[in-house]
């Protein structure tokens, strides 16, 4: 865990969110933009036009090495030497007793590359983490979180806003698939993968400091079609409507991969790896507990920790929960009771001792039309 | 940031104006701004009793839950319902159409803010 005595550190694009009027927060150790404005606006401008995010506290490790693949296949749930170049990869390091340790998106940059982008509060330890588990694989681990910054274009009108400004052809970039490429004339890691629900781009930058280059150019590009500075209160709303989980809210350390609902991330056709035997287990025996979505009948908001009742009685509680933009009323993901049948009976979650009435709905809260 | 001069204040950032024995009771403009967009406000009961410096209410933004402090003592004898759908003009309008509730006075208020005193308190926050 990191020490939250230190001041936290600013991004590259730093002065820019100043100048951007941003409310900054300290997020996992990082100075980071909240909001710029109304973060429901920041929302909305990324389901109808799109959002600018700077998300460089995100964490990126780097394996290299003839038996890269092998190694993360060791380390991870997923089957990662089987990916393709230029491909990506959700998936999870977990522990030996199979709880979530961090979700990860994985990119096979090359044959014998691979770059792990990891939750900033997790960078460390998934970092040590995929060193320790690497031992006796020939593959080199560097943790190249400071080397990098990350920006999110995000929403219906990405394509439109990057397009004239890369070397790339969109058209030829598919969900979950990254290339190196060019953006506004600077090298980039150019990835089509998210955590809003909408069409967009992650765009890997290194050196970091070449970042301001990139964020002015979009900005510039995407003043026309509506693009907004967006912070990590919309990022919030957005990854919620989608159904995402969040590490630390959905995903923890006493969860594993079943629980949440994304056993299928696991891949046991793979030979042997790091949390085999209890994700076998896991993926056997009647899960403890299930991820289920609420909409609230009222206005009040839903907020983590807050209990769900079922005809009175206690059986989940909520692991995120905020009003939604897109449907205009608060909704909440939560963990009830494995073998609860959820059908029958009247919902409420216990609003600092109110009963506030809710529905279940199935998850994603939000799709987009494609 | 706005700081009407012929509104009283308090240091927990409501403001209040008083006419003819009746306050009228909203949060400021820097409360609004740093709560960001408020989306559930839950004024107290009419006819109810509010205490001056005591919790009088609620009101909640995106990702916060903050409770409002009755600057002043007395009966509530109206609450903003327009607020109900539109919780989003306290950040719009905070001295106009986002006031709260209204309270008949059951005695004078002492150790309100002026609009000079706030401006110094909220410019330390800043």
């Amino acid at each position: 865990m990191s020490e939250p005595t230190a001041a936290p550190r600013p991004t590259a694009l730093h002065k820019i969110h100043e100048q951007a009027g941003a409310n900054l927060v300290d997020f996992a150790g990082w100075l980071m933009p909240l909001r710029y404005g109304s973060e429901t606006a920041e929302h909305t401008a990324v389901r109808e036009a799109a959002g600018l995010f700077d998300l460089s506290h995100m964490g990126e490790i780097r394996l290299t090495g003839p038996q890269a693949g092998q190694a993360l296949d060791h380390a991870l749930v997923g089957h990662l030497s089987k990916l393709k170049t230029g491909r990506a990869r959700y998936t999870m390091l977990t522990a030996e007793d199979g709880g979530v340790l961090d979700d990860l998106i994985v990119y096979r940059l090359g044959e014998e590359d691979f770059l792990v982008v990891a939750n900033a509060i997790n960078a460390p330890l998934v970092a040590s983490t995929l060193a320790t588990r690497a031992t006796g694989f020939d593959a080199e681990v560097v943790d190249e979180s400071a080397d990098y910054s990350l920006i999110a274009l995000q929403g219906p009108k990405a394509v439109e806003v990057l397009a004239p400004l890369t070397d790339a052809d969109l058209d030829q970039i598919r969900y979950f698939a990254g290339y190196e490429h060019t953006v506004a004339g600077v090298p980039v890691l150019l990835a089509r993968t998210g955590y809003t629900g909408e069409d967009g781009f992650e765009i890997f930058i290194r050196p970091a400091d070449k970042a301001p280059e990139v964020w002015t150019a979009l900005m510039n590009e995407g003043a026309g079609h509506g693009l907004v500075p967006a912070g990590l209160s919309a990022r919030d709303t957005l990854r919620m409507e989608a159904g995402m989980p969040l590490y630390g809210q959905e995903l923890t350390a006493e969860i594993t991969p079943f629980d949440a609902g994304l056993g299928r991330v696991v891949k046991f056709d793979k030979g042997e790896f790091v949390g085999r035997a209890a994700l076998e287990e896991a993926s056997r025996t009647a899960r403890a507990r299930r991820l289920i979505g609420f909409l609230a009948r009222g206005r009040r908001p839903l907020r983590k920790g807050q209990d769900v009742l079922r005809d009175g009685a206690v059986v989940g509680r909520i692991t995120s929960g905020a009003p939604s933009p897109t449907l205009g009323r608060p909704i909440a993901m939560a963990y009830v009771d494995g073998d609860l049948d959820t059908t029958t009976g009247t919902f409420t979650v216990d609003v600092r001792g109110r009963g506030e009435e809710v529905d279940v709905v199935e998850l994603p809260f939000y799709q987009r039309q494609s | 940031m706005s700081v009407p001069t012929e509104l009283g204040y308090t240091a927990k950032h409501e403001w209040v104006v008083i006419e003819d024995g009746i306050a009228t009771v909203g949060i400021t403009a820097f409360a609004a701004e740093a709560l960001g967009d408020i989306v559930f406000v839950e004024p107290p009961e009419v006819g109810g009793e509010v205490t001056a410096g005591e919790p009088a209410g609620e009101v909640e933004s995106t990702k916060s839950v903050s409770e409002i402090y009755s600057p002043v003592s007395g009966e509530v004898i109206e609450a903003n319902e327009t607020l109900e759908d539109a919780p989003e003009t306290i950040n719009s309008a905070p001295y106009e159409g986002g006031w709260l509730f209204k309270v008949r006075l059951s005695e004078e208020p002492s150790d309100l803010l002026s609009a000079e005193e706030y401006t110094k308190l909220i410019e330390g926050e800043n």
